[in-house]
């Protein structure tokens, strides 16, 4: 990159790899030339990775809306609740149910890094680690709401958690109006990721497929 | 895996945040520096991420809590007087405190 009368307004273009993807796959090429590491444990990481995703943590809220028995297990010790409908959450940290009400709504952060409760939502978003966020979901949560397209009365509550440590924090989101003729399945698919974030409701109805 | 609790607040107890500049791998935000809220969880003792961020054995164990403040504390009065902001923060980063604000009922 060139840092003398180079500030011009186009864009190079992005075929080159970035410093850290550079030193990324020198540390690979060298786990994997010391036989630290094969291909295939890379692999089945990667597989790993991408097997988990947000429809676990839908699966627990819509589970929790219909079921005020398992709701109120979730909530006691959410991984024993994961157990039981088949959710891997033995790797995860210590984890943190917060139930949204009429008057309160929770958001989660992490503004040191990206902590997250992956096993139950897969990778983060880009935007959950991004410095915008993390800067200002703590001091303007509502702002950040907003731009969801979420808009708060002031008479609801906003409790941001920052989760700085060994806990990781899912957001259980309010069951929206008139899905009382839904099943589980389509409840499900009201439950959006950023729903669990926290940042937005769930979908107010099912989505047009 | 959580350890039972060794620490010295209990739910409800005033805490002031410690307004330190330390190196190293320090999970205790500045922004929350200096700052009073109280204790709304106790979660129980874990290995110390100071100690194990640098191939330490992370004892002795810590305990953390979920600390809660009003944003108003950490941010000044603009801030919604009902909003809340929780910050998970390990025992020797606080100290007791008075706290003059209100307090509201806690979550459980």
């Amino acid at each position: 990159m060139s840092t003398s009368g180079d500030d011009h307004d186009h864009e190079h273009p992005r075929n080159e790899l970035s410093a850290q993807a550079k030193r990324i796959y020198a540390i690979r090429d060298l786990l994997l030339e010391k036989g630290v590491i094969s291909e295939k444990d890379i692999q089945d990481q990667i597989e790993y990775q991408e097997a988990r995703s947000p429809a676990n943590g839908a699966k627990l809220v819509a589970r929790a809306w219909v079921d005020p028995a398992f709701k109120a297990r979730l909530i006691a010790d959410p991984k024993a609740a994961c157990a039981e409908l088949g959710i891997d959450a033995t790797a995860l940290n210590e984890f943190v149910v917060l139930e949204n009400t009429k008057k309160v709504r929770h958001m989660v952060v992490c503004t040191l890094c990206s902590c997250y409760p992956r096993p139950i939502l897969g990778r983060p978003p880009d935007w959950y680690k991004s410095f915008n966020y993390r800067q200002r979901s703590v001091n303007d949560p509502r702002g950040v709401m907003r731009e969801f397209g979420l808009v708060l009365p002031d008479d609801v509550e906003v409790r941001v958690h920052d989760s700085t440590a060994d806990m990781r924090y899912l957001v259980l989101p309010l069951r929206p109006k008139g899905t009382g003729g839904l099943s589980e399945v389509e409840l499900a698919r009201l439950v959006t990721r950023d729903s669990m974030i926290g940042v937005m409701d769930a979908l107010p109805k099912l989505p047009e497929t | 895996m959580i350890h039972p609790a060794t620490g010295r607040f209990r739910p409800g107890d005033a805490v002031r945040v410690l307004n330190e500049h330390r190196p190293g791998h320090i999970r205790t935000p500045f922004y929350i520096r200096g700052k009073t809220g109280w204790i709304e969880r106790v979660y129980g003792d874990f290995l110390n991420p100071e100690s194990l961020a640098f191939g330490g054995d992370g004892l002795p164990r810590r305990t953390l809590y979920l600390v809660a403040f009003k944003q108003g504390d950490v941010w000044g009065a603009a801030q919604a007087p009902t909003d809340k902001l929780f910050v998970d923060i390990y025992d020797h980063w606080l100290e007791p405190a008075s706290y003059g604000g209100q307090r509201d009922e806690h979550i459980r």
